[in-house]
């Protein structure tokens, strides 16, 4: 690998290993009165806060690296884990840096989080951004844009400043050149996985949860300038598979890593898909809000945290199946997760009657052991091209 | 969660079991009409308990059923493990909340109801996603499974502990544009809001009985038992019977006979008879267990311990918080009940509550019982605790069990915390008067 790769993914995956959010303390620090404000997976307007001039920062668990103390002891045995490392990061203040929190409502773990975060830090400015589930303009999106207004007083207050719409209409900018970047290195890896390891793809997209946007989108586009001057990358005969599951919780890397070492090339995934929730770019011309109201009615991802009015469950990921060539799904949620776990009967059916191999596990964010994702991914993939050189 | 709408099969000292009587009828009939309705040419709607529109289904001719009382009553009859390992098998996960996978189950094996007659499909399902995210891949599942129309109606949560008025208007609209036009168009009638009104009416009604009732507790020693017994209470309020004259009939009756087991002396009814000794007020939060939900009150009451509130009993309104039904104001009103159900209160309102119940009630303890199922109740509980213990200066206790899957009782580990708890309270009892 090239020096230059090696380094910009080691400054990822530094970033990302940092539970003292050094990078968005340096951001505070480069000028006075900067603020950042955490948010939890899966969707929040970033724009929002970013046209205030402040930093929005993602927060998704801690992986397996961090030692959980007293986060366990706020958490029975049958509850997902990333709410537990996100209390322990805040109980041993890592997150002190943050001048506010946002929790959107992705499911009743991170809804009463929030108000765990009330009681726990009442100094605190927190949060809970209840998404619309009715997606009629005159009924969710009149709800939705009265949550905004509040939400933008919010930020103004903490800021010190208005958000003018200008500056909203720039944000939205930024973040539909990164979203659209994002998509680049997606459509890339679909192409060539071999030469966009997931496992690489994956470190620099949550780069985008620490990086101001600017900086996150020259970091992609570095690297898609960078990775195929690897000519040492060649395909392998492995099978393609889309990753579905993992929107909230985050897989440890060493999931992803032992996926394409079983065989697996991931060509689509459901990672930090806040990242890139928002399918095309929001309209800079006329209202802002409005237009952060529009994108959020038509064009939301379609995941288990959102209410899907008609049509059946899976027709996103049958066309994402076919649009990426994929040849089969692997379903691989967190433990404990009703989104992901109560969705997937609903895809798995829907994929039965297209004729989509698939196969499930469960993961947590602190999984340390790969054995038997291994053997089971490997077995998958060995079925599935024998099934397709049938 | 919800509330349990069973007859209790508690014997009772004569003529002090007459609302037991009549809300078994009234169930039964409930079910002997829902189970007809196909024949009959009516409509059935499916729907959750908390934030359940059941006067504005009523007031189209349609009848409501509630899956999640079925789930329970297949707990009670022992039958819901067998339906869980049935949803399992079709490849539903085992961590995710065991109501859905009781309901799938029970309609895998024929939809077969707890009167034992088959149940109808439904014509509609009224997707009241009140407090439980759960609530809406559930029904998403069945409508993959009967394919008929979804109402949805996203009540926002109340995290800022009140309810705004854009709130109201969200949920108002949605009732305007989505769900009075599906129930229109599954019953054919028009929208009547003058009937409405009258059922709201009744509803107010019943609803001051109810509490009244609830509210006896706070008397020492406690004429019911505000969990065990109270699940029986909130039953027809909670399910079909609000604003039916059925209904009002239950609360007046139910409001006489707690006033006369006051004016007797009387401690709450248990399946045992009266419960004689009231050694211990607990407030409980949670839901009950419901596979050996006799065995887990026989648990509290051999200890003398009676409950004198509980969250549980709130999951369909917070009528003790002042709330009524106002028929001046049919679709607001609606609104402000959804929004207003337990499981849809932020968790520092929920902490301000049993706080409030812990003084009011004059209670020694506290109690949770942390569901497996259930996100919704469960997620803070160990801070809530806490949060109380500092408070009131009360000690609480902290035990797991799971609504319908009975592989989730301990029972000799329940009884044991249940127990040490109790015997805490007792020497902390002690030590205050040496
Ligand atoms: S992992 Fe699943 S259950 Fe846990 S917080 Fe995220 S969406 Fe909720
Ligand atoms: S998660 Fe809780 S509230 Fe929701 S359906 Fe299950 S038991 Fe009821």
């Amino acid at each position: 690998m090239s020096p230059e790769l090696v380094n910009l993914i080691k400054g990822a995956q530094e970033l990302n290993d940092d539970f003292d959010l050094t990078a968005v303390r340096t951001w505070k620090e480069a000028e006075t009165g900067r603020k950042a404000i955490g948010y939890m997976p899966i969707y929040v307007p970033r724009e929002l806060i970013h046209a205030a001039g402040m930093l929005p920062v993602g927060i998704m668990g801690a992986g397996e690296r961090l030692e959980i103390i007293r986060g366990d002891a706020y958490f029975q045995s049958y509850i997902c884990h990333i709410p537990r490392s996100t209390i322990e990061l805040a109980l041993t203040r890592r997150l002190d840096v943050l001048d506010g929190m946002l929790f959107p409502s992705i499911c009743d773990v991170i809804r009463n989080l929030s108000g765990m975060w009330t009681m726990l830090f009442p100094e605190r400015y927190v949060r809970y951004v209840d998404l619309p589930q009715n997606f009629d303009p005159e009924v969710g999106g009149v709800y939705w844009r009265r949550e905004l207004e509040t939400l933008r007083a919010d930020l103004c207050r903490l800021a010190g400043r208005p958000i003018e719409d200008e500056a909203l209409r720039q944000s939205i900018a930024v973040y539909n050149e990164n979203r659209s970047t994002i998509r680049e290195l997606y459509s890339a890896r679909s192409r060539q996985p071999w030469v966009y390891p997931t496992s690489e793809v994956y470190l620099l997209l949550r780069a985008g949860n620490l990086l101001p946007p600017e900086d996150h989108t020259m970091l992609l586009r570095e690297y898609l300038r960078l990775a195929p001057l690897e000519t040492e990358r060649r395909d392998r005969d492995q099978s393609r598979i889309v990753l579905v599951g993992t929107f909230c919780e985050q897989p440890p890397l060493g999931l992803l890593l032992t996926l394409e070492r079983a065989g697996c090339w991931i060509v689509d995934d459901d990672l930090l898909l806040g990242l890139r929730w928002t399918m095309g770019d929001i309209s800079c011309a006329g209202d802002p809000l409005q237009a952060l109201v529009e994108a959020f009615l038509t064009k939301s991802a379609e995941t288990a945290a959102r209410y899907l009015p008609e049509g059946e469950h899976g027709r996103a990921l049958v066309e994402s199946v076919r649009r990426n060539r994929a040849e089969g799904v692997i379903f691989c949620a967190p433990s404990f997760c009703d989104p992901a776990l109560l969705e997937q009967p609903m895809l798995i059916s829907r994929l039965d009657r297209e004729g989509i191999p698939h196969t499930q596990f469960k993961y947590s964010e602190d999984t340390g052991q790969f054995a038997v994702i291994r053997e089971q991914a490997g077995t998958f993939s060995d079925s599935i091209r024998l099934w397709s050189q049938a | 969660m919800t509330a349990a709408s069973a007859s209790p099969r508690v014997p009772t000292e004569a003529g002090k079991e007459r609302s037991m009587s009549l809300q078994k009828q009234m169930i039964a009939g409930h079910y002997t009409a829902l189970s007809h309705a196909p024949q009959e040419g009516r409509k059935v709607v499916y729907t959750f308990v908390p934030g359940n529109l059941t006067e504005l289904v009523r007031s189209f001719n349609l009848l409501p059923m509630l899956p999640e009382i079925n789930a329970l009553q297949s707990g009670m009859r022992k039958l819901s493990g067998d339906y869980i390992a049935e949803a399992e098998k079709h490849g539903h996960s085992e961590d995710v909340c065991t109501y859905v996978k009781c309901d799938i189950g029970m309609l895998k094996k024929g939809n077969i109801g707890p009167t034992g007659e088959k149940l109808p499909p439904p014509d509609l399902l009224l997707l009241s996603y009140t407090g439980c995210f759960t609530f809406m891949k559930w029904f998403e599942l069945l409508r993959q499974e009967y394919d008929c129309p979804v109402a949805m109606l996203h009540v926002p949560y109340q995290s800022e502990g009140c309810i705004l008025p854009h709130h109201v208007d969200y949920i108002v609209q949605q009732l305007r544009t989505e769900v009075i036009p599906k129930l229109e168009q599954v019953s054919g009638l028009r929208y009547d809001e003058d009937r409405l009104r009258e059922m709201l009416r009744l509803s107010a009604q019943a609803e001051d009985d109810l509490v009244w009732v609830l509210e006896s507790a706070k008397h020492v020693p406690s004429p019911i038992d505000a969990y065990f017994g109270g699940v029986y209470y909130i039953g027809p309020m909670f399910t079909a019977f609000r604003g039916t004259a059925e209904g009002v009939a239950y609360y007046r009756t139910l409001h006489e006979e707690v006033e006369e087991r006051l004016r007797s002396g009387l401690g709450p009814l248990t399946p045992e008879g009266s419960q004689e000794k009231e050694r211990y007020r607990l407030v409980m939060e949670g839901p009950p267990n419901w596979t050996s939900f006799r065995e887990f009150w026989k648990m509290f009451y051999d200890e003398g311990a009676v409950v004198v509130a509980s969250s549980y009993t709130k999951v369909g309104g917070l009528y003790d918080g002042g709330f009524r039904h106002d028929p001046a104001r049919p679709l607001e009103t609606l609104a402000e009940y959804c929004m207003g159900c337990y499981t849809n209160l932020g968790l520092p309102t929920r902490v301000e509550l049993l706080e409030r119940y812990i003084r009011e009630y004059r209670a020694d303890g506290f109690m949770i019982n942390s569901i497996k199922s259930c996100n919704s109740f469960s997620v803070g509980q160990l801070l809530m605790l806490r949060q109380l213990e500092q408070r009131t200066g009360v000690p609480g206790g902290f035990i797991e069990s799971d609504l319908v899957d009975p592989r989730y009782f301990s029972a000799a580990n329940i009884k044991n915390r249940i127990e040490s708890y109790l015997q805490m309270l007792e020497q902390k009892r002690a030590g205050a008067n040496p």
